[in-house]
This record gives C-alpha cells, structure tokens and sequence, in this order.
C-alpha cells in the first residue's frame, strides 16, 4: 500500500473543499447576483432612453422621494427608542425585563401583512378610532402618518437588538467611572456611553433603514395606492408592474436594488470601522492607559 | 459630536411639526379609486375632464388616482380610504361599498347603461397562428387543451370568464344550469393553474409559455401587445361571450363630508361625453356611443354578448351562487 498522503489534520481534502466553495458560490450567484442582474436587464431592455423616460415620471420620482422621507423620517425616533431601550436593558436589573425583550422582538415575529390590518383595525374608518378620527377629519391611514407609523413599527427592533449585546459586553464600568468623577448623566451619555456604541448604532440604523425603504406589506395595507400621494417605491414597482409597464416596474425595481446597495457598502464601511476601532482598542488601549497613569 | 447632533434633532422635530401643519388643498380635489389596468384610461381622462371643467366653471380642479386589485380597493374605501368616487371593474365589489352604507342602492341608475360608461368582453388569446384550432369555448374543454386563467374565486378576470363559459353553455339549445357546471366543470379541469390575477395569468402564458389558451378581457389583449409585441399572439372572438361593464359610483359620505359633490358628479357624467367616450375607445375600451362604436369598428368586431343581468339575474345573485364559499366554483373544484 502506499503511504498515506499528506494533509493537515484541520483542512478537509481538497475536492471537499472545492465543491463546497463551489456550492456556496453557485448559490450566491443564482439567489442574488442573477435577480439582480436580472432586474438591471429588464429594466435596461427598452435601451437607457426608456429607462431614463421610466423614471423621469413625476409619480416614479414622487415615489423615490416618499420612500427616502419615510425612511429619514423614522430614523431619529429609531435611534432614540432603541438606545433607551437597549440601555435599560444592557445596564439595569428589572422587573418584566423579559417581557420587554419579548416585546422588542415582536415587530420581527409578526407578518408585516398583519402589522399593516392590525393598524387598520385601530386607525381605520371600521376601527376603535376611526369614527372620532374621522370627526376630527385626522387622517392616519391612507395617508402619510399610517405610513410612517407601521414604518416604525416593522423597523424599531433593528437598533435596539444590535445595541444591546454590544451594551451587555461593555458593562457599566466606564459610566460608573464617569459618574463617580462627577460627570453628569448627559455628559456622561455624550461622552462616555455614545462614542462607545457609535458603530453598532450607526450598524443598526442603516439596516433599520435598509428595512424601512424596501417595506411593502405593511404599507401597502395603510397607504391606500394614491399616486403621486401615498405611493412608495416598493408599492410603485407593484403597481407599475401588474398595468403591463415592465420597464417602468423594473426601472423603479433598479432604484430600490440602487439604493440597497448604497446601504451594503454603507454597511460593510461601518463594519469594517467597527472591526477596526475594536482592534486599536485592544492593542494600543493598554499600553496608553498605562502612560496616561504614570 | 454634540452640538450636531443636537441640531439634528432640533431639525428633525421642527421638520415633524411643519409636515404636520401643512394645510390642507389649495383648490377643489377628487380622488378616483380604481382598478389597476385602467390607469392608461384615466390618465388620458382627467387633462380631458380637467380642461372641460375650467371652461365650463373657470374653477381649476386636482385629480389624484389610486390603483390596485379591484377587491382590495373598496375594502380600502370602506376602511377610510377617501375616494370620491370609485371606478370599478365588476359590480360586485361596488355592492361591497353598498353593504357598508358608503354608496347608495340603486347606484346603477344614478347614470345611463347600468353606470357602465364602457364595456369590454372576454376573448381567447391563442398562440401565434391558433395552432390547436381554438375557435369557440367548446375547444377549449376539449382533453389536451390547456386553458391559462385566473382564479374564479378571488379575481374580477376568472369571475367573468367562469361566468362567460356557464352563460355560453346555458344558451345552448336543451341546456339547463347542470350541464353548464359540468361543461364549466371540464373546463376547469384543463386550467393547469389558477393565476392571482390578470397579469400574473398573462405573465404564465406569454412568458412562461404555459397554456394554448389564456381567457382574458378584450382590452387587456391590447396591453398585452404592448408589452410582448403585437406578433407575439391571435385574438380569437368565440361565439358569444359575456358584456363586462366597469361600474362607476359617487361615494356619498365622502362628497357630502368634503362638499364635493357637484365636481365628482360632473366627473363621472363626462365619461358619457363624445370625448369621454372617444378616450374609451382609444383605450381598447368600448364605447357606448352607437356612433362612436361604429367609428372604431375595426378595433372592435362585432361579437354576441350577454349580460351578467340577463343571465344571472345581476351580480347579486351570481356572486353568492357562484363564489361565497359552497357555491358552484366550491361544488366543481371540489369533486376534481
């Protein structure tokens, strides 16, 4: 028999190796390279005069515009509920703490169809509210507001979640250094807490982001389809699609994949400064404490 | 990093507060609500109705459209949605309104032809050059044919051609309503599929090339021919078929809320208009206009049709006898 050839004890043989890099690439390039390919292409086939004629629409261009103002708008309110919440649940000890984790991760449970009907069934003309809303001629739903309220409903755990291991991780020992040293509690927020957290909030926001702009089946229950009013990208490229406009649909389809990837690559920045932070801490960290000592 | 993203806030908040200020409309405004390929008609319309408006009345006029399945539309209208008036393509979903107190009963009759100012009819689309020979609806329960549309239950496209097939068979001499479910039963049977809707049935059969034949509207065969090519399919006309009517309503509770009842009023009575009906002709769409039908003549062959009153004794009978659960399309699909 001949010697057994030689491989190292934690690599598998190569063939492995290879088929399974190859299974794991020809997935990548099936499920997300060709749909998105695909898209370009169909939006594309009429020639770039057509594609440009598609989205010089006024509705496509109103749609593009609500679509970012929705997801600009929610932002703020994201990132001020998730940094409380994940503080008091990163740093406190209290009673219902689970419950509240179980409800932060409630919007991600629920079918986005349902969020949409369960805000229907509060806000709309047959609702609870609905009759005194109307009255009062406040209009949620079909409107703007029901937009931007399911908005955030779907996309409020995002920064939450993403804070609170990080927050669990750094402990409280800074803040209590800081409290000590008799910083203030906003001073001590400003200057010790968020510049901790930064990259993970900055993570979380632009996937809540990236959430809010490709949302469809909650609004499209709450948005009532009013062209050139209510009508977002996602629900435009629906629209557009099932009245026979193929370019149109997939040309507003190319914004949407346009403005996901400007997310990635805004993503993977931020993880790649994350990474980077963290190493710097943990190599230069040390011996700079020491000096700042002496 | 502080006062940033202080300002930030501050903008954002002050952004909130503004949006929410905004007033209200500057001049008079209607909201069409409507189903989803009668975009193209409408957005020929309303400069149309717009333009006659000011020369009439010197007052300027917004329209805005919403579109979407016909179903989902007057649920959303019934649920808040502040629709003027409501264009429809199937009585039955304006019933639905009428159910909720939002139009009024005898909604048909507040305008001539049923309030249908356009019909259209439900035809055979067959592949290029009819290479099975499809000429009537006798062909399409023949074994082997392969018939593509929607789902009878849910969509306004299967209804009428569920409805077309059943009046067909019923017309035949000696028929009665057994023999035209079991003629509708055999032609179920030859649907591979039953699409979600009108398009995705279209997407099945041009794209995916499933089916010899797909059931589909008249005027849907002609945005069918935008998007693939006129070449691409034949228009086979059976021998009678079903008159779809697209009903149009004034939502009462919303024109007397926001006092614009004369503006919709005169919306939809200028639908029966010359030009109004010449824009539904354009739009593949037929008028009622004997005059204008007879213009367009080419675009529209002569076809026999029946109504969905004279048959069915009007949507409020055939819906339930038909559709709700336990009705005939439950009795067929069940016992295939």
């Amino acid at each position: 028999m001949s010697a057994p050839s030689l491989r190292m004890a934690t690599a598998e043989p190569r063939w492995l190796r290879w088929t399974l890099t190859g299974i794991g690439l020809a997935f990548l390039f099936f499920f997300l390279a060709l749909p998105l390919l695909a898209v370009f292409y169909e939006a594309l086939a009429g020639g770039w005069s057509a594609y440009l004629q598609a989205l010089k629409e006024p509705e496509t261009l109103h749609a593009v515009g609500l679509t970012l103002f929705i997801a600009l708008f929610v932002m703020p309110f994201n990132v001020m509920v998730g940094v409380a919440a994940a503080w008091a649940i990163a740093k406190f000890e209290f009673r219902g703490k689970s419950l509240l984790i179980t409800l932060i991760d409630l919007p991600f449970a629920v079918s986005p169809v349902v969020v949409g009907l369960v805000f229907l069934l509060i806000f709309g003309a047959q609702g609870i509210f609905g009759p005194w809303l109307s009255a009062h001629d406040v209009k949620i739903v079909f409107a703007l507001p029901g937009m931007v309220i399911v908005t955030l409903f779907i996309t409020f755990p995002f920064v939450a979640r993403e804070l609170i291991p990080l927050m669990q991780a750094q402990g409280r020992e800074e803040e209590e250094a800081a409290i000590s040293l008799g910083a203030t509690g906003w001073n001590m927020f400003w200057r010790v807490t968020l510049p901790n957290i930064k990259w993970g909030l900055l993570y979380g926001v632009i996937l809540a982001n990236a959430r809010a702009m490709g949302e469809f089946g909650a609004v499209s229950v709450v948005s009532g389809h009013i062209r050139g009013e209510t009508n977002t990208l996602p629900l435009h490229v629906e629209i557009l699609y099932n009245e026979y406009n193929a370019v149109g649909a997939f040309a507003s389809a190319s914004v949407l994949a346009l403005l996901a990837l400007v997310t990635l690559v805004a993503k993977t920045l931020v993880e790649w400064q994350m990474r980077r932070e963290t190493e710097t801490l943990d190599t230069v960290l040390p011996a700079e404490a020491v000096r700042s000592k002496e | 990093m502080v006062r940033p993203i202080r300002k930030l806030f501050l903008a954002l908040v002050a952004a909130t507060a503004l949006t929410a200020a905004l007033p209200a409309y500057a001049e008079s405004s209607l909201l069409n609500v409507s189903y989803d390929v009668s975009r193209d008609f409408y957005k020929d319309y309303n400069p149309i109705f717009q333009k006659h408006w000011k020369t009439t009345t010197g007052e300027s006029i917004e329209l805005k459209q919403s579109h979407a399945g016909s179903s989902k539309q007057v649920r959303a209208v019934a649920d808040g949605l502040e629709a003027d008036v409501v264009t429809m393509n199937q009585a039955s979903d304006i019933d639905f309104l009428v159910e909720k107190g939002l139009v009024v009963k005898d909604y048909a009759k507040k305008f001539p032809n049923n309030a249908s100012p356009y019909t259209s009819t439900m035809v055979f689309i067959v592949r290029k050059g009819n290479p099975k020979a499809l000429m009537d609806w006798p062909d399409l329960v023949k074994p082997g044919v392969q018939v593509i549309l929607p789902h009878p239950k849910n969509t306004g496209n299967g209804r009428y051609s569920y409805l077309a097939a059943w009046g067909y068979a019923l017309k035949q001499p000696g028929a009665n309503d057994k023999a035209a479910q079991e003629f509708v039963g055999k032609l179920l049977k030859n649907a591979p599929l039953f699409a979600s809707g009108g398009r995705d049935a279209t997407t099945s059969f041009m794209q995916r090339k499933l089916g010899d034949v797909l059931v589909s509207f008249e005027s849907e065969a002609e945005l069918i021919a935008k998007e693939f090519g006129k070449g691409e399919f034949d228009v086979v006309y059976p021998s009678l078929s079903i008159l779809t009517e697209f009903p149009v309503a004034l939502v009462e509770k919303v024109v007397d809320k926001k006092g614009t009842r004369k503006q919709a009023q005169a919306y939809l009575d200028y639908l029966w208009s010359k030009e109004g009906q010449e824009n539904a002709a354009q739009n593949y769409l037929r008028p009622r206009d004997p005059e204008l039908l007879r213009k367009y003549a080419a675009q529209f062959p002569a076809i026999r049709t029946f109504t969905v009153d004279e048959v069915f004794g009007g949507w409020p009978k055939a819906f339930p006898a038909h559709f709700k659960d336990g009705g005939t399309f439950d009795q067929i699909y069940q016992s295939k």
